[in-house]
């Protein structure tokens, strides 16, 4: 029928007799894409993902993994499938780090040499040496050692899918940004579909391909970070997504993305204002910068526009007034 | 001050006797641990199973906790009559309760956040008690082993009632003779037993608690 990894067909999940935890929700997610899952505490994000890992079961409607009802599969082996990074961490106080991090692969039954690299490999990349944290207790740990963790215990199985609840939730700001851009180097090297549940738009907007906003019990809205941001669906949205929405499309858009035709080799540079002067080269901006990036450089060295380069070589200028042009809010 | 020195002599002057009193008491009071624990771990695990066998044990190893010792000791006698095996067999029975209750209590209060956890990663039930809920239960089980362990030792005494033996002998015949010494004789080693046996669990205790687990010794 399509080609998503999971597919939410008109889900209800009701708790008891009358508690509705979720009401039609109906949205795909696509192969290798970031959903993010962003609303209020208690509108039903973490039941969603509960119905994936079929923690819960729905009430009414289909849930699709790969295209098959997910009824229809042993619940054991789907959820060794599927990475799973609990609201509260959940890590297991007993066992060290390195066992924390074996327990999918164990229960796999991958042989202990591959487990045991499996281990070393996932602490290097969750910036956690395995030198001095393989053999460690969670309870030594600190707040964000400890997401890092079950991070990589997720991760550990080579899932699927990833489904994170919360997984950067309690932590300081700072560390917070630190584990959210760790992890959006991670993803482009895992390439898993991966499910996020947060309550901050903020964070949503930053690691989303796609975000599922959710009211009370349904979905309001589902769409790029983009769209949400040009045309919020409801005065809920709008918002939820805050009234520095210009400002918020500035972060979420790349530099790449405003760059016009390309220009070409002779003509560049000879714009004389952009490429300047005081020595240190950080006036260029790479593609992947943001619009944010851009304006915060053109006002530092008060300039008008500025080159964008790749590997060294310049692929094009931005100009202040593109970005004036995304930051205006309505559309 | 005398009635002390006096037990001193009674107890120097019928050694042989005491070592065979406490070997009684010590072969009762482990035998009906040992037996207490082999069948109160195994029935504990499987009533939390269930919401309603777990009510169930609880409330009735509660309820049996506040029944007198003697009185178990008196109902064991009309039904297994006089004998080593009826005095262990009801030491047996009082022992069960604190083994029973904490082990429930144990598994019951692991983090409920953890074992969603081990659900999630595909865990089976059974792995689920093996390999968390079990383990991290471990201290609050031995906990309720300790605590029935001293128990016994004073359960023991009562042995003497149907038969058994024990240090019990001496102490309930100097009642019984108004011989203050023998009683002293046979109830200061008990005192000083379960003393011994309270610490020797806890310094256990505190080495299970330190390095936590690290060999994931499951008990059932
Ligand atoms: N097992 C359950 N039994 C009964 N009600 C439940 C159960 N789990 C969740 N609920 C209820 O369903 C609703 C949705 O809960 P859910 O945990 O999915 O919310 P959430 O969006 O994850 O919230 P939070 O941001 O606080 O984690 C809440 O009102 C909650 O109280
Ligand atoms: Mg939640």
């Amino acid at each position: 029928m399509t080609t998503n990894t999971i597919e939410f067909d008109d889900v209800t999940k009701v708790y008891g007799d009358d508690m509705v935890a979720i009401e039609d929700v109906t949205y795909g997610v696509e192969k290798g894409t970031t959903t993010v899952l962003v609303g209020p505490s208690g509108c039903g994000k973490t039941t969603t993902m509960e119905l994936v890992n079929r923690l819960e079961d729905p009430t009414e409607g289909t849930v699709y993994y790969e295209g098959t009802d997910i009824q229809e599969l042993d619940r054991i082996q789907l959820r060794r499938e599927i990475g799973y990074v609990i609201q509260e961490i959940g890590l297991f106080d007993h066992m060290t780090v390195g066992e924390n991090v074996a327990t999918v692969p164990e229960l796999k039954g991958w042989d202990r040499d591959r487990i045991n690299d499996r281990i070393d490999e996932l602490l290097d990349l969750m910036d956690l040496p395995p030198t001095e944290y393989r053999d460690q207790y969670p309870r030594s740990l600190s707040g964000g050692q400890r997401q890092r963790v079950g991070i990589a215990r997720a991760l550990a199985g080579d899932p699927d899918v990833l489904l994170m609840d919360e997984p950067f939730g309690a932590l300081d700001p700072i560390t917070r940004e630190t584990l959210q851009n760790e992890f959006l180097e991670i993803q482009e090297k895992i390439n898993t579909t991966i499910l996020f549940v947060t309550h901050s738009i903020d964070e949503a907007l930053k690691m989303g391909d796609k975000i599922a906003i959710y009211d009370v019990g349904e979905v309001v809205q589902y769409g790029t970070p983009q769209e949400i941001l040009e045309s919020p669906a409801n005065n809920f949205v709008e918002d939820f997504v805050g009234a520095d929405r210009g400002l918020k499309r500035l972060q979420v858009t790349q530099v790449k993305e405003l760059l016009a035709a390309p220009v070409k080799e002779a003509e560049s540079g000879g714009r004389g204002v952009a490429v300047a002067t005081d020595g240190n080269g950080s006036h260029e901006l790479s593609p992947t910068d943001s619009a944010q990036v851009a304006l915060s450089r053109m006002i530092q060295y008060d300039v008008e526009t500025l080159p964008v380069t790749d590997d060294g070589r310049v692929v094009g200028e931005i100009e202040k007034s593109d970005i004036h042009q995304i930051a205006r809010t309505e559309g | 001050m005398s009635a002390f020195v006096d037990a001193w002599h009674y107890f120097t002057g019928n050694f042989n006797e005491f070592l065979t009193l406490l070997q009684e008491h010590l072969f009762m009071v482990v035998i009906a641990e040992l037996g207490a624990i082999v069948v109160a771990i195994p029935i504990a695990i499987l009533a939390v199973q269930n919401d309603r066998t777990k009510r169930v044990v609880m409330a009735v190893g509660n309820v049996s906790q506040t029944v007198p010792t003697l009185a178990v000791i008196a109902l064991v006698y009309p039904l297994l009559g006089i004998g080593f095996n009826s005095a262990v067999f009801g030491i047996w029975l009082y022992a069960l309760l604190p083994i029973l209750t904490n082990t429930v209590t144990g598994i019951e209060d692991v983090d409920e956040g953890t074992v969603n956890a081990a659900r999630g990663m595909g865990m089976t039930d059974l792995e689920i008690l093996r390999k968390i809920q079990i383990p991290l239960a471990l201290p609050v089980i031995f906990a309720g082993i300790r605590t029935s362990s001293v128990i016994n030792v004073g359960t023991a005494y009562l042995a003497f009632f149907i038969g058994g033996g024990g240090l019990g002998v001496w102490v309930i015949t100097g009642i019984q003779l108004f011989n203050t010494p023998q009683m002293l004789a046979g109830a200061i080693p008990g005192a000083i037993l379960a003393i011994t046996a309270d610490l020797l669990f806890a310094s256990i205790e505190r080495y299970l608690g330190q390095d936590n687990d690290a060999q994931v010794g499951v008990a059932a």
